[in-house]
Formats: C-alpha cells, structure tokens, sequence
C-alpha cells in the first residue's frame, strides 16, 4: 500500500482529495443548511457550458469553467430573485441552457474533444499539477471569504429578513456565497465531475450535522469525512480499477446509509426505553 | 429631540394591489407602547416592514429619527411574526441573540466585548440566559418566542416593533411578556401588533387600527367608528372582551 505513495499521480490524487474535501466540507455545510441544493446542482451543470468553451476556444478547459460558473451563479442568483418565474424553474431553465451550450460549443469544436469524460464524471487519478495549483487558490479564497464573513453568512442563512434589518447588504451577500459555491464546484471538478458534485457538496455535510448542532464544527466534521471518504475511494478505484468519481460517490452513500440508518436506530431505542 | 416616527401619506402596493392607502402616523415620544389591532390581511405586518425599509412605498415618506429607515438601523428592533423556521438550524440561543448586534459591530468585524454584554443583558432580561446554549430547535415555542425577542433587544433599540409577539405563549407567558413590554416602554418606544384585544385595553398607552388604512389619535381610546371601519362588523362583535375604559362611548347612548 505505502509504495503506491511514491507514485506522482497516487500523490497528486492524495492532494487533490485534501484540497476537494477542505473546499466541500466548509460550503457543503452552507448549501445544506441554507437548503440551496438545487440551485448549487444547477449552477454545477451549467458550467458545462464553460468546459464547451474551453475546448472551443483552445484553452484549458478549467479557465473555461471558472469563468463560466461564476457567470451562471450570478445570472441564477439574480434571476431566481428578481424575476416572476418560480425559483425553481428558472434554476431548471439555466441549469439545460448551460449544458446545451457546452454541447454546441463541444460540437463545433474541430477534431476529437479529449478528457470530455473527465469534466462530466471526474477523473482524480489523472489530475494534472497546475490544477492542483488553481484548486489550491480556490480553496484560499474560500476559506478567507468565509473566514471574512463567517457571522454574515450565518445569520443570512438562518434568518434573511432580520439580517436585512440589521443593515448588511443580503443580496448583495447572497450572490456572494453562490459565487464562492461557483468556486467549490470548479475545485471539485476534477474529482467527481460535474454530474456527481453536488454529492460532495451534500452527503459529508449531512452527514457532520448528525454529530454536531454547530454550524464551524460541522464544516471541520465534514471535511475529515470528506478526506477519509475520497482517500478510501481512490484505494477502491485503484484496486478494483474503476472510476474513481462514482467509487468515491459510492463510498460516501454507503457511509451515509449505515450511519444515518445506524444512528436513527440508536435514537429510537433511546426514545422507547425512556 | 428628533421624532421617532414621521410618516406622510404612505401608499404601498404588490402588483395592482393596493395594501395601504395614505398611511400617515407621527410618534413624538420616545417612550410607550403603540398597539395596532387590525383584520388579517390589513396589512399589519406591511406596515411594519415600511418602517424597517424592507419594502420600499411607491409614494410617501418614511422618517424614523429623522432619518431614512436604512440609515437608523442601529435603533431599531425587530420581532417577526412566528413563521416557520428551519429549527433544524445548527444554530445555538446565543449565536441568534448575537445577530441582533450586527448593526453596531459592523462589517468583517468580529462580535465585541461590548456586543457579547449586550447579548448576555438580553438574555437575562427575557430570562433565558440558562439555555443560551441550546440548539434552537430545542426550545419549546414560547422560549423561542423570547430568543427572538432577546435578539431584537440585543440591538438596545430606541424603537422596538414587535409583530404578534404573544403567538404561541401560554396565558402565564403573554402576561410575563406585556409585563416585560411594560417595562421596555418607559425606555424606548414599542410598537405592538396584536390580535389580543384585551391585552391592548390593559397594557398599551395608544391605539391605532390598521385595516389599508390607518385610523390613530394619539390616545388609548378607539372610536366605535374606528373600531368598524377597520373591522367591517358591528362594534359589538369585536369589542366582546373589550373593557369600556378603552372603547369610547358610542354617541347617542347614554
Ligand atoms: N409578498 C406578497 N405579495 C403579494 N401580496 C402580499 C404579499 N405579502 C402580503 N400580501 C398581501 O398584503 C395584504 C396585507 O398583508 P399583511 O401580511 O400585511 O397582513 P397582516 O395585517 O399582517 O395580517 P395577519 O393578521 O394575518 O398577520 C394581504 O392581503 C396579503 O395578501
Ligand atoms: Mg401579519
């Protein structure tokens, strides 16, 4: 096992699954307790559009994303707020436009599109350095963005109106935390791809908040879960060989079952005896 | 000395809906209870929300110390009508009193000494600094009831508005909270929604009806008139309860 370690790619992974779970652990804990799910998803699916642009373009596809995604959060952010179409179904609407997008785009791309896979189902095994460059400034921002606005962003989650009445710009910070949730998906493309993101951004989350009724612990719970999780994942994926992103995502719903399942039985044995 | 409320001739609508209609109110004193009583759907809670600057009238002016709503943040309080919390929230008693401060701490600042005394003061003040520690979903709905209160007293307002605060307290808690209120009025002025009509005849100094439009003479007594315009019903069908010293005197009866 130890000697797999000496490997640059098995190291790589390693780092990359760090990096990923520090990212999904602190905003997954938003996106579940502000119940932004969806819109999260939809922001993850739409940025599709930007890997299309990439390949398109020329460019690594990432920098097609990054732009992309935070574009998509922002019109979602501002649309679902603004307009009269139910949240919903303006997320549902932005959420295939993006998509068709990166189709067109992909289509109109000359030649063969190569690593298309790995955008949409991840690939953690074959993460090249300079992603793990981008994916570590990413994780900085996020974690000073939230760092920085920690009491802000409780209280937007928790009770919007009030936090309006005390004076703090909660749009304005809303848009700001799909921004960052933007980020966290760019940073987790590469290890699940964009069609299982948004279990990273869920399960480790809900999972933390069975252990804990504090919004800091449950962000530093989720990220060990997220680390051991993934680096069981990549063992798996590597002995049995295969993928990687939907081992990791298996892995995680097998955690998540035999411990939700484990501690309601545990409740309710309590509850019947007293 | 500034007035705590100006507000001329306030219109508001959502859609082609009009929900008030030439609001005007002017509360010179800095201290007692205002009681608003009015029909549901009167638009008792729009009003409110006029004067935190959550809704934007399209005509008339808003003044709370002399300033626009958003600029007095820091003097007024909030207590929201009960609606349906996520109580699942991983959310202590403590870290929500704490959130009534954010308009003096500021910005990318992190919670004072002086923000933490104020938040324990608040606490005690509605006594239940014991639980401050809790989960809010732990709580019975009264003492979430005081938590929320608690919260809007942390930002030691000058003016404190309170949206149907008796809902989901037991008959002992409602007088433990119009005593409280009765406290809290000689320091700062409270403005209390309510559909409690005999709490109203007790314990508020003035009373106004809001049914689109607001009916208000700076006194405790509502004109039977009032009373049914706002209501839209005969005066004996509201005012059941009501104790006499509070209801003027219709004209014409002895
Ligand atoms: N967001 C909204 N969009 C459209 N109409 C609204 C909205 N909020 C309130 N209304 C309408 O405005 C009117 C006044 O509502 P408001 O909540 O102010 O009543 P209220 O006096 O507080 O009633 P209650 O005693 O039931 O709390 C109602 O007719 C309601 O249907
Ligand atoms: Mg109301």
């Amino acid at each position: 096992m130890f000697d797999l370690l000496q490997y640059t790619f098995i190291q790589n992974a390693l780092i990359a699954a760090i990096l990923a779970s520090v990212a999904c652990g602190i905003i997954g804990a938003y996106v579940v307790v502000k119940k932004i799910v969806f819109i999260s998803g939809g922001i993850a699916h739409a940025s599709f559009g930007g890997v299309g642009l990439g390949y398109y373009l020329g460019i690594n596809p990432m920098f097609g994303v990054l732009p992309f995604s935070l574009l998509s959060a922002l019109v979602m952010g501002i649309v679902s707020k603004k307009s009269k179409i139910p949240e919903d179904s303006a997320i549902g609407i932005l959420w295939s436009l993006g998509m068709a997008l990166g189709v067109i785009f992909v289509y109109l791309t000359p030649g063969y599109a190569p690593d298309l896979m790995t955008y949409l189902f991840g690939n953690i095994l074959t993460v090249p350095r300079l992603d793990l460059y981008l994916m570590l400034v990413l994780d900085i921002v996020i974690v000073g963005a939230v760092y920085l606005f920690y009491k802000e962003f409780l209280s937007l989650c928790f009770d919007e109106e009030f936090t309006t009445v005390q004076g703090v710009p909660t749009e304005k910070l809303y848009l700001l935390l799909l921004c960052i949730i933007a980020l966290t998906i760019v940073v987790l493309i590469k290890v699940v791809g964009i069609i299982l993101v948004i279990a990273l951004l869920t399960i480790p989350a809900t999972l933390s908040r069975k252990f804990t009724n504090n919004l800091k612990r449950m962000m530093l719970i989720s990220t060990v879960f997220g680390i051991a999780i993934s680096v069981t994942g990549i063992g798996l994926s590597y002995a049995l060989d295969v993928p990687s992103g939907a081992t990791i995502i298996l892995v995680l719903s097998f955690v998540y079952g035999f411990v939700a399942v484990g501690m309601d039985i545990l409740e309710s044995r309590h509850v019947s005896k007293s | 000395m500034e007035k705590v409320i100006e507000l001329e001739d306030v219109w508001v609508r959502y859609g082609n809906q009009t929900i008030l209609e030439a609001v005007s109110l002017e509360l010179k004193e800095p201290n007692g209870l205002l009681g608003i009583i009015g029909p549901n759907g009167g638009g008792k809670t729009t009003f409110l929300k006029v004067l935190l600057g959550l809704l934007k009238p399209y005509k008339g002016s808003v003044k709370l110390f002399g300033k626009p709503p958003e600029k007095s943040r820091d003097l007024v309080g909030y207590v929201p009508q009960y609606k349906g919390f996520d109580f699942d929230f991983p959310i202590s008693v403590w870290e929500v009193v704490l959130t009534g401060r954010m308009s003096h701490t500021g910005f990318l600042k992190k919670y004072s000494d002086e923000d933490k005394k104020a938040a324990e003061e608040a606490l005690k003040t509605v006594e239940m600094f014991d639980l401050k520690d809790r989960q809010i979903g732990q709580l019975s709905g009264g003492q979430r009831q005081r938590v929320f209160i608690a919260r809007a007293l942390a930002t030691n307002p000058k003016l404190l508005l309170l949206d149907e605060p008796n809902t989901g307290l037991d008959p002992h808690m409602q007088d433990e909270l119009y005593r409280l209120l009765d406290r809290l009025k000689q320091e700062m002025a409270v403005i209390m929604v309510t559909h409690d009509l005999s709490a109203v005849s007790v314990y508020v100094d003035r009373i106004a009806c809001l049914n689109r439009t607001l009916h208000y003479h700076n006194s405790r007594e509502i004109s039977v008139e009032d009373l049914e315009a706002t209501y839209q019903c005969p005066v004996e069908l509201i005012a059941h309860g009501v104790p006499h010293r509070v209801l003027e005197r219709h004209k014409g009866s002895s």
